[in-house]
């Protein structure tokens, strides 16, 4: 249920800003506020560690002179700082350039339809049930097994949040939204190798979340099999990129079509559009409106309507990703992805985690990936890496302290399957990701 | 005080709250058996500029402002915030917060008079030390100067942001502390092209001052500089080569791998909890006899710099490790409690709407006795790593890894080839032990730093002299 009458009230103020920016002399002008609240209580050594009560607020305004743009946000509603942030922004904008690419979306490309997107589900839960829950999740950890040594804690996260935008175009929209996870990390202890590790449950609807019990079995299971691991020695071999981590791999390819690193050409993918980027039965799209989904909105940051699209189909590059401004700069239409990409999909394959394992025969199944080490100008890629070494498609052991390397433009042409075990939780649904060579560097 | 009425100004007196108010929501906090209970309040006023394309293309402004609740029982602690500072608003929350231990009785507390510490930066609003014609007129200079620099260069962006913040902080003793923090930062990207190869180069800097940091010495040129330099040795760049081998890491900047390797795994949470590769060890050697790092909060206007955390305490040089010993962790009152030590001042947190937790300030290793030429000349294969573009760490297991953004091969005692894409990881309480020299030439890094812990950011600074290691795993494409 949405609380309309709060969203209302939000969208008033928004209105207000847009009124205050034209009465300061903008020609055009967009703003946006959030309202969040929200609980936190974490559980360590059977006991509640924190209770966070979160209460935040902040709106944001955008004003153009013409092309010229000034930007502004604040923490603080009352009148006397909304008009000190409207002002802010008008002063900034005498001082910024013209920009001939600059402004609001074009009318017609603004959402006129608004689906109920399912993404608002209040959790009653009491500050007690979330420190039973939590507890709950910690001992299914630290019991799981004699070598759970410690424990970070076990975290539940309730948020309900309102998210308003308008625009001087007359866009006002607004609408509520909700969160919830549950979480649980614990450590796992063998002579003089000690390991950390973690699982989580992320839902808009607590309904939906993994249950306690099997979130801190996870996580202890997680943590035990990383223990006595080993470096490998420098080498190439296939790479296996579980579910969980393969998501970094299409946002880095999301982050080479993404309208700003294109038009300041600093992308591996220029010009790459028609052209063969995966192998072909690689199938990518967008779907901004599945329902209840965390990554769901029926409009981007800007207000343009959002698309259910593909953007890789036969493994050719279809779309790029663009907002308004970069969209302009690069002579196209903004494809709706202000702030983003929606609920990216990778199409799966016919193999399970077990089968993927198959395919890999001898190779590395990385599980974690550590360090910055993306270029995204070049596509050279060089990351810090956990994981198991696998033999005809069985773990034997597991291996920390190496690095995979390679380009991105050649993993990326040289996948071999996508995996049918999705990973859910979030913005990007993918299987594990199996590349056919990468270098391995280690001890 | 003068800084503590500025600061009630600044954050109180708009939104009518009083002493009488805070005494109030102390000792709302202080009714049930509390160990510790804080109220932070925080204004803060950020700006920034970026020109691009040769145009000013963005400019922004933002003003944050609200107050944190704390009260803490044991290891427990009850927390909450709001952006409102209004006394019913934050009455409500000290209720929230306290119902972590059971009710007790109704407690009175008396605000005390607040004792002065030093202060490692000036309190002028770094916002207004030029105007805006004059902040765009030093963005326009930097990209004019830096495009003439090389016919290959593509684009150049330079940003330059500046904060203003107050804080306030009431400690359940009565005690007010407080802190007016300037900080700015400027960065220049450069994009260069050559035969269709593109490469991009960056370099930045700053600190707890204002603009005219930049201006001195021609800092903000020299950026420009730099960033041009590093693009165009990365257009030479080969391939990185892979395996283990002795890696030296050049002055400053690359003093991020103390940072990564050691200092997380040093900060007072992880060991309290006995979570940190470096837990329970205390005493026992950690480093080559040559390595003595400290993390020092005292530096003059450095990024990492603050004259009390925020948690009232002041800051000090801390000594984490001595002549190789482990000397201690870097604590806040929380976990430096339950150790039975003293909070070192380490205090941090992002802003009024988080925890605070032990967090670094500036990190760096003393200098040594070695000239960083001789460490380059007693290298017979080896690497020469002269730039970072971050890091990261697992406190646990204590591995952690970090990207070259600049480095060579060194041949037969002498700098070679440049090569890219050079990731280097290691296991962060061996990676001292093979410290083999230590170079004169400490430098600190030019102020760029942002460390991350939790979902929490802060400003952090870091510094090394020329360091030898002996046997480190680089991972490259080249086999
Ligand atoms: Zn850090």
């Amino acid at each position: 249920m949405q609380n309309q009458e709060e969203i209302n009230r939000l969208k008033n103020i928004v209105q207000d800003l847009l009124d205050e920016a034209k009465s300061q002399g903008a020609s055009a002008a967009e703003a946006g506020l959030s309202q969040e609240n929200g609980l936190s209580v974490s559980a360590r050594l059977g006991d509640v560690e924190t209770i966070e009560h979160h209460c935040g607020q902040g709106l944001g305004i955008t004003v153009y002179f013409g092309q010229h743009k000034g930007s502004s946000s604040t923490s603080d509603l009352s009148p006397a700082s909304i008009k000190e942030a409207v002002s802010a922004a008008c002063s900034i904008a005498r001082y910024t350039n013209a920009d001939e690419y600059s402004g609001l979306p074009e009318q017609e490309r603004l959402a006129t339809e608004f689906p109920d997107l399912d993404l608002n589900h209040s959790w009653d839960l009491s500050v007690e049930a979330a420190i039973k829950l939590a507890i709950e999740c910690e001992n299914a950890a630290r019991s799981y097994h004699a070598e759970i040594s410690n424990s970070e804690g076990a975290s539940v996260n309730t948020h309900q949040g309102i998210h308003v935008m308008g625009n001087s175009l007359g866009f006002l929209q607004g609408y509520q939204s909700t969160r919830h996870s549950l979480s649980c990390s614990v450590l796992a202890q063998r002579g003089d190798s000690m390991q950390r590790d973690y699982w989580y449950s992320v839902s808009r609807n607590a309904q939906n979340l993994e249950s306690a019990v099997s979130i801190g079995n996870k996580a202890a299971e997680r943590a035990l099999r990383r223990l006595a691991g080993r470096s490998l020695s420098t080498r190439q071999c296939p790479v296996l990129y579980s579910a969980e981590i393969a998501s970094g791999l299409l946002s880095s390819f999301i982050g080479a079509i993404s309208g700003g690193n294109l038009y300041r050409k600093s992308s591996f993918l220029l010009d790459a559009i028609d052209s063969q980027v995966f192998p072909e039965f690689v199938h990518i799209h967008e779907q901004p409106h599945l329902i209840g989904a965390l990554g769901s909105a029926a409009y981007d940051g800007e207000g343009v309507a959002t698309h259910e699209r593909d953007i890789v189909s036969a493994g050719v590059l279809r779309s790029y990703v663009l907002s308004t401004y970069s969209a302009r700069k690069l002579g196209l239409h903004s494809t709706g992805n202000a702030g983003g990409v929606r609920n990216l999909t990778i199409d799966s394959g016919t193999l399970d985690f077990q089968g993927m394992l198959k395919q890999l025969g001898t190779g590395l199944l990385v599980t974690e990936l550590m360090g910055q080490g993306v270029n995204m100008v070049t596509g050279d890629y060089s990351r810090g890496a956990a994981g198991f070494w696998v033999e005809n498609g069985e773990i034997l052991y597991p291996v920390e302290e190496i690095t995979i390397a390679g380009n991105l433009k050649d993993m990326l042409k040289n996948i071999v399957a996508v995996g049918n075990d999705v990973e859910y939780r979030g913005n990007v649904r993918t299987g594990s990701i199996l590349v056919e060579r990468m270098s391995i560097a280690g001890e | 005080m003068k800084l503590l009425n500025l600061v009630k100004q600044a954050i109180l007196t708009p939104v009518g709250i009083q002493d009488g108010d805070i005494e109030k929501i102390m000792s709302r906090l202080l009714s049930s058996p509390v160990d510790a209970a804080d109220i932070y309040f925080q204004s803060s006023h950020t700006e920034s500029w970026v020109i691009e394309g040769g145009i000013i293309k963005e400019g922004s402004y933002n003003i944050e402002q609200g107050a944190g609740v704390r009260a803490v029982s044991g290891e427990k602690t009850g927390f909450a915030y709001s952006d409102r500072i209004e006394l019913p608003v934050l009455l409500e929350a000290a209720n929230n917060v306290k119902s972590i231990v059971r009710q007790g009785q109704e407690a009175q507390v008396g605000l005390k008079q607040a004792v002065n510490w030093p202060q490692y930066y000036p309190i002028a609003n770094p916002l207004k030390s030029l105007s805006d014609q004059q902040k765009i007129e030093l963005l326009r200079r930097v990209d004019t100067e830096t495009r003439k620099l090389d016919s290959r260069i593509e684009e150049v962006i330079v940003s330059l942001v500046s904060a203003h913040e107050s804080i306030l902080v009431a400690n359940q003793d009565g005690s007010l502390a407080a802190d007016i923090r300037p900080l700015v930062r400027m960065n220049v990207t450069v994009i260069v092209e050559e035969k269709g190869h593109r490469e991009q180069g960056s370099m930045g800097g700053g600190g707890r001052s204002d603009y005219s940091y930049f201006i001195d010495q021609d800092r903000a040129l020299e950026y420009g500089k730099e960033a041009v330099r590093q693009a165009l040795v990365n257009l030479e760049a080969e391939d990185a080569p892979a395996g283990n081998m002795t890696v030296v890491l050049g002055p400053g900047w690359p003093g991020i791998l103390l940072h990564e390797a050691i200092g997380h795994g040093l900060e007072g949470d992880f060991n309290r909890k006995g979570t940190s590769a470096f837990s329970g060890r205390v005493g026992e050697r950690v480093a080559s006899d040559l390595c003595t790092v400290v993390d020092d909060g005292t530096l003059q206007g450095r990024r990492g710099s603050l004259s009390i955390d925020d948690e009232g305490t002041p800051t000090e040089k801390t000594v984490l490790i001595e002549n190789g010993i482990l000397k201690g962790y870097m604590q806040d009152k929380l976990n430096a409690r339950l150790m039975g030590v003293k909070s070192t001042g380490n205090g941090r947190r992002e802003s009024y709407a988080s925890l605070p937790m032990p967090r670094m300030t500036n990190t760096y290793m003393l200098a040594g006795q070695h000239h960083p030429e001789d460490i380059i000349r007693s290298v017979k294969k080896g690497l020469y790593a002269k730039n970072f573009a971050g890091g990261q760490v697992d406190i646990t297991s204590g591995k952690f890894v970090f990207s070259a953004s600049e480095a060579y091969l060194i041949e037969n005692g002498k700098i070679t080839r440049a090569i890219k894409g050079a990731t280097l990881i290691g296991n962060g309480p061996d990676v001292l032990t093979k410290v083999s020299m230590v170079g004169n030439d400490l430098e600190l890094d030019s102020g760029v730093g942002t460390c991350g812990k939790d979902g929490q950011s802060v400003p952090v600074g870091v510094g090394q002299p020329t360091l030898k290691i002996d046997g480190l795993t680089v991972g490259g494409t080249s086999v």
